[in-house]
């Protein structure tokens, strides 16, 4: 199989970066995306020239750190699929695939195809969590949750937080991954007690980060990796009307 | 060096409580001017950092990756045991302490592993104060499932995510800990090397991955929690970016390395399809509950599965093993499919696979109920494969999964360096020569929540009276220089091959030979070539780019070239072991069966090695049972 991918490449986050042509050939169906990039890159060592820098860890769908726009869509041609679970029988011999990074003003490109996403960690700092200390837990049966409740909090938990959302959003927000983790623990007994403060300083940190308004269009729980539904958002911002008037 | 383990006194059950009485405390006042080093952040390095910061010390956390949460006990499915009793069915402290115990093949410390049981019941509260979401019944209690090598129910889950959502609670604790000012996270961070000052640990040598600038970090006491080293067989169910070298650099500085042969090879991964793969995921052991394994009972049968009929089908770990059938431990299950694979008797298009079938489980339970167990990882099956495994059976292989084997550790978790600590997959400790099912999670949370915060005051409070390590001490100027000079060596070979190049050969003599099967002659074998190997990469490697960026092929090679050491390291180990214990099969020791042969009267030690400029050496810690008496290990 033969196919021609044009590669975002950029050196540094103040360089001007472009498309970079390459014909790959020798790939096969069964191999993943991001091993048809890693045939690639071992092609370019061979001719001396500088690999294409690339983000991947645990090449399950699990772990978030992959994700690349592929043909114009976030994680490529599927829906709900992440980039590493992307196989080449996706594609046809010949096929021209354009290879661009996230692109979100808070997503800042480092290198070619790798963005910062520090800007989810600092949402997650302002109070996605239980402020509990280790050794402090009551015995684990002693609260009972409903395995509905308990469901719907997974729902909302099971995101990855890959960014692409973020990444196929018109408006570059944050709304999906920000409400999803405020869900998860406000459905939770446990996360009750901080629910408004939560709301409030997540929702503000999300938009110090830059990241835009929601408008609804859905784009973002297509491209989900766990399909995470914007019921979330639609949570979150009655949420927020809560925590304004009783928080 | 004689092996202190440091096991304290005492009854078994007591044994922790004693310890924790006599240990040491320090005044908060005097925690906040003690700096610890946490490398890594997953669930041991998380839950270790916050926890320390919560108990007031100052800690500094780094990982790889670009976030704490994509470290690898993210992708952990299946589930984490504690003997909580919920389901009445008979477990206690005592069977969980049991079976981890004969899970391991009695090559384990009874003193540690019966802490680990005892402490796996808090961990569960814990984690549920946290918000992780375990599965409940409608009622709202909570819900278990069985595991291999076990018969009761003691598995605690979340969905077939239960890694990624204890690894959720322990990032956010620890970002809460971040948000306090008390903990200072560097992520795209890569320790390269250890400092040792004096014979203590005390401080950490670290690459930032984005200007590939190298930089000095110094403190009271430092923490590895850097995970499994199975990468080194390259296929793996490992992240891509998993690696050996924290521990190989800590070895070299002194660590010593014990059980490096003890290697879990997983019997429910996706088979390889080509050459060019770079990964074999994994499909969760919780799978092997309701799904049957099975092969054609005629050679190279070219049929579909589901043109099969019943009586021609041999489901053999129900054939062989009745009384656990498709629940036996992992280094069973994977040994019986590779004997039947290298029969003649493996399935799929490279015939190296087996059937794991559900079409029982969905006429007795119904499509509901198996969607509601097992529904993201058929979906994760459909996606890599476009097999529907509600349809048609899934086709799974073995693959090298999880280090038993790492840095040799005492009760306080604690390295042969002084002040360095090994924490979760990247220590040697509880599971012996075989870990069972779902008891990864728990060590790794047990190590870093509630064992390290209690085991580390002992050694601080010895070294609070002691000068605060500065990063100008000439040892870190030297350490520093040396990793230098190191990435400089490997730059500048500039031969003619790809370090991915390096990593297919590597793995395939650590596959062939290291693996589910080992002999003499093979192991030997091994350890000459990988000699061959490491010569070859360093004459022929190539790497374009420089050092002074971001160069992912770097990255690579210098965690590659670690590897290739401690691949030599693994046959060495697996050489000297003559018996077969767990995971570590000598074709040379087993029945006429196939089953294993354990010779408890030479080899009941752990094998712990120290280095000395490219040699090896043994030094043995004898295992004592006090409590339990070591029996063949039988599943049948």
């Amino acid at each position: 199989m033969k196919v021609t991918f044009k590669i975002w490449k950029q050196d540094k986050p103040e360089t001007k970066g472009a498309l970079k042509t390459y014909e790959v050939s020798g790939l096969t169906e069964d191999m993943s995306f991001l091993e048809a990039l890693d045939h690639l890159n071992e092609q370019l060592v061979l001719k001396d020239e500088a690999v294409i820098a690339y983000e991947y860890d645990c090449r399950e769908g699990i772990c978030g750190q992959c994700g690349v726009f592929i043909n114009g869509r976030a994680h490529g041609p599927h829906d709900n699929m992440t980039t590493c679970q992307l196989h080449m029988r996706s594609f046809k011999d010949g096929d021209t695939i354009v290879v661009e990074p996230w692109r979100a003003a808070s997503f800042p490109i480092i290198k070619d195809l790798i963005v910062d996403r520090s800007s989810f960690d600092r949402i997650i700092e302002q109070g996605a969590y239980i402020t509990a200390k280790t050794g402090t837990a009551p015995e684990a049966n002693a609260i009972l949750i409903p395995k509905e409740i308990s469901d719907q909090a997974m729902d909302a938990a099971a995101c990855i937080g890959c960014g692409a959302c973020v990444a196929t959003c018109k408006n570059s927000s944050a709304a999906l991954f920000t409400s999803a983790k405020m869900n998860h623990l406000n459905k939770l007994p446990q996360g009750k007690a901080e629910e408004h403060q939560r709301v409030k300083e997540m929702t503000y940190q999300m938009k110090e980060e830059g990241f835009g308004s929601c408008t609804f269009t859905g784009a973002c729980e297509v491209e989900c990796p766990e399909g995470i539904s914007i019921t979330n958002i639609a949570e979150m911002n009655a949420r927020n009307f809560k925590a304004k008037l009783f928080g | 060096m004689k092996l202190d383990s440091k096991i304290p006194e005492g009854k078994l059950e007591d044994k922790w409580r004693n310890y924790q009485v006599k240990s040491q405390l320090i005044n908060p006042a005097n925690k906040k001017k003690l700096n610890v080093i946490v490398v890594g952040s997953g669930l041991s390095g998380a839950g270790a950092a916050a926890t320390l910061a919560e108990l007031g010390y100052d800690v500094q956390c780094f990982c790889y990756q670009d976030s704490a949460r994509r470290a690898h006990s993210v992708a952990a499915q299946g589930g984490i045991n504690a003997a909580k009793n919920y389901q009445h069915d008979g477990d206690s402290v005592w069977r969980m302490f049991y079976d981890t115990l004969k899970g391991g093949d009695f090559r384990s410390r009874e003193a540690n592993v019966y802490r680990l049981a005892e402490l796996s019941a808090p961990l569960i509260d814990h984690y549920v104060q946290q918000g992780v979401p375990f599965a409940r019944e409608y009622g709202g209690v909570l819900v278990n499932r069985s595991f291999g090598g076990v018969q009761v129910q003691r598995t605690f889950y979340a969905r077939g995510q239960t890694g990624q959502q204890l690894l959720m609670a322990a990032y956010s604790q620890l970002y809460k800990m971040i948000r306090a000012k008390k903990v200072k996270m560097f992520p795209r961070s890569e320790m390269m090397d250890l400092v040792v000052i004096d014979g203590k640990a005390k401080g950490i040598i670290v690459r930032d991955l984005v200007t590939g600038a190298l930089k000095r970090y110094a403190a009271d006491a430092v923490v590895l929690a850097t995970g499994g080293y199975s990468r080194v067989f390259r296929l793996s169910t490992l992240a891509i970016g998993c690696n050996g070298s924290a521990l190989w650099k800590a070895h070299k500085r002194g660590a010593y390395f014990a059980a490096p042969s003890f290697t879990q090879i997983h019997p429910t991964a996706l088979p390889q399809s080509s050459e060019a793969q770079s990964k074999l995921t994994l499909m969760s052991e919780s799978l092997r509950n309701d799904g049957r394994i099975w092969v054609p009972k005629q050679k190279e049968d070219s049929r579909k599965a589901n043109d099969i009929p019943e009586e021609e089908r041999d489901y053999y770990l129900e054939r062989r093993y009745p009384s656990f059938g498709n629940l036996a431990p992992r280094d069973i299950a994977s040994r019986a499919a590779k004997e039947r694979i290298d029969a003649g008797y493996g399935v799929g298009r490279l015939k190296n696979a087996v059937y794991l079938d559900f079409k029982h489980a969905i006429e007795n339970f119904g499509l509901k109920t198996i969607k509601d167990r097992y529904g993201n990882l058929f979906t994760m099956y459909k996606k890599i494969t476009g097999i529907d495994a509600y349809k048609e059976p899934m086709q799974i292989s073995p693959a090298a999964h999880f280090s038993m084997g790492g840095l040799w550790v005492d009760y306080e978790l604690m390295t042969t360096i002084p002040g360095l600590y090994a924490i979760g997959e990247c220590n040697f400790s509880d599971h012996g020569a075989n870990r069972l099912g779902a008891n990864s999670l728990l060590q790794a949370s047990i190590d870093g929540y509630f064992v390290l915060p209690n085991t580390i005051n002992n050694y601080l409070a010895s070294v609070l009276k002691e000068e605060h390590p500065n990063t100008n001490h000439p040892e870190f100027a030297k350490v520093e220089n040396e990793v230098r000079k190191h990435i400089e060596n490997i730059m500048n070979v500039n031969g003619t091959k790809t370090v991915d190049h390096f990593h297919r050969e590597l793995g395939k003599i650590m596959w062939n030979e290291c693996a589910m099967s080992r002999n003499k002659v093979g192991l030997e074998d091994a350890i000459n070539k990988i000699e061959k190997l490491k010569d070859e990469f360093w004459s022929e490697v190539k790497i374009t780019g420089t050092s002074n960026d971001m160069n992912t092929e770097l990255e690579k090679a210098y965690r590659l070239a670690d590897f290739i050491e401690l691949g030599i390291l693994m046959c060495t180990d697996a050489l000297q072991r003559e018996e077969s214990c767990g995971a570590h099969f000598r074709e040379e020791y087993q029945t006429e069966d196939g089953e294993a042969v354990r010779i408890d009267d030479k080899y009941m030690y752990v094998s712990a090695w120290g280095y000395n400029e490219g040699n090896f050496k043994m030094h043995k810690e004898t295992l004592e049972f006090e409590n339990v008496k070591p029996t063949v290990r039988s599943y049948k």
